[in-house]
């Protein structure tokens, strides 16, 4: 029988195993370049497939090449509010420390990259529509999604003790997931100037493969940067509060000799 | 029931009591979410005479009428939903993605027995991407154009448009 040591969590083992911060350090250590190296291949093929060679749309002309910025940002600005919302989930019932220190990274770069889908996407709007905005419910919607990330990023910063800044941020990232199926459906439900989904997973892509190859690998590019980025930035802010409590462990101990 | 299933759960419960109100909401506002309203729709409840309303279809093919009135370009055509049909009348210059057969999504006021009178003129793209190459062969070959109808799958696009130029390659 094996032997359990007073202390071991013994249940939700997987967990909490990177609860340990050296843990997710010793993993980063290698994860982050790669992910960064392969974020880099990923792009540049993609960007001068989809900037250079990729066929220029029969309607839209050169301008369709917007797309391969603005469909991948459009997608990881969803995907990094669903990212946000499970550290909530973790943080708030199995109070998994890293997932605040998580939420905090994800925040600002979600943030960025949503903004970029907006600008993108006005950039777009006025060449093909004939206006930079237009209040339809998807463009209204993604905007809100910008608004959730910018409260998140406050909260989360808002109090002076770091812990209930957490929660507080954790109840608003769990409760903004509801915008994220009235973006995706919001096409769908309403009639709005912003055209469907050309890609889903039920219906077979609206879109031939000499557009769909450059831009699922610009999409693979962009996803793989947003995780190095996120992993990067944790990194940083574990070893960050490791050096602070290095110094005033320092500072103590000296002030005690002295 | 453990600690951490109890708060899993008030999260989840939480998470269902608040999805079922903003769907109560969307659901009240929805008529005032849609961003335009169909020519079938406007002609069935007829807006207010100064009501500004999104009117969107597709312009009917063969409808466009150009002319110009001192420096101002006038553009009068119809636009439709499949059901029914409604006069517009545009004083500007129309966005560069605007043809027949395009669906656009026009801002003014409707007077029954009188055009609609547009402020502003938006074209609608549908969530279709043609390589241009590929649309100019099917145009030439008379497979499909552009003013009726939606063009083809994007799937069956490659190979008819592979079969062209195989022909043009054999004549």
């Amino acid at each position: 029988m094996p032997e359990t040591l007073p202390g071991q969590p013994v249940k939700g083992a997987f967990l909490h195993r990177f609860a340990n911060p050296g843990r997710f350090l010793r993993l980063a250590h290698w994860l982050f370049p790669l992910l960064s190296a392969s974020s880099g291949i990923f792009l540049t093929i993609g960007m001068i497939w989809a900037l250079w060679f990729s066929p220029a749309d029969w309607q839209q002309g050169d301008a369709v090449r917007i797309m391969y910025l603005h469909v991948p940002m459009a997608m990881l600005a969803s995907g990094g509010y669903a990212a946000l919302a499970l550290c909530g989930v973790l943080s708030l019932v199995w109070k998994h420390p890293l997932a605040d220190l998580a939420a905090v990274e994800i925040g600002p770069v979600g943030a960025v990259i949503t903004g970029l889908c907006l600008v993108t996407g006005s950039l777009w709007g006025k060449p093909m529509w004939g206006a930079w905005w237009v209040w339809d419910a998807r463009l209204t919607s993604v905007l809100v999604l910008f608004f959730l990330y910018l409260g998140h990023i406050a909260l989360i910063q808002a109090f002076d003790d770091p812990q209930r800044g957490y929660r507080a941020a954790a109840v608003l990232a769990i409760a903004g997931v509801i915008d994220l199926p009235i973006i995706k459906f919001s096409v769908n439900w309403w009639n709005t100037l912003h055209q469907p989904d050309s890609i889903t997973l039920t219906h077979a892509p609206t879109m031939p493969e000499s557009m769909l190859l450059p831009l699922s690998i610009c999409l693979t590019g962009f996803s793989l940067g947003f995780a190095a980025l996120v992993t990067g930035r944790l990194q940083a802010a574990i070893l960050e509060t490791r050096a602070e409590q290095m110094l005033t462990r320092r500072a103590r101990s000296q002030n005690g000799l002295s | 029931m453990t600690r951490k299933s109890r708060r899993l759960w008030l999260v989840l419960s939480c998470l269902a009591c608040f999805a079922v109100a903003s769907g109560l909401v969307l659901n009240a506002f929805s008529s005032s979410i849609v961003f335009f309203m169909a020519p079938s729709q406007i002609l069935r409840e007829p807006p207010a005479v100064d009501r500004v309303i999104r009117l969107g279809g597709m312009v009917v093919a063969g409808s466009l009428k150009r002319s110009l009135e001192g420096q101002t370009p006038i553009n009068q055509f119809d636009i439709t939903d499949g059901q029914a049909a409604i006069a517009v009348r545009y004083e500007g210059i129309l966005p560069d993605l605007f043809r027949e057969g395009q669906s656009v999504v026009a801002l003014g006021t409707y007077l029954k027995g009188s055009p609609f009178s547009a402020s502003e003129v938006l074209a609608k793209h549908d969530e279709t991407y043609m390589p241009k190459e590929v649309a100019d062969a099917l145009r030439k070959s008379g497979k499909w154009d552009p003013r009726f109808g939606k063009p083809p799958s994007a799937e069956s696009l490659d190979s008819m448009a592979r079969h062209d130029t195989d022909a043009q390659a054999h004549r």
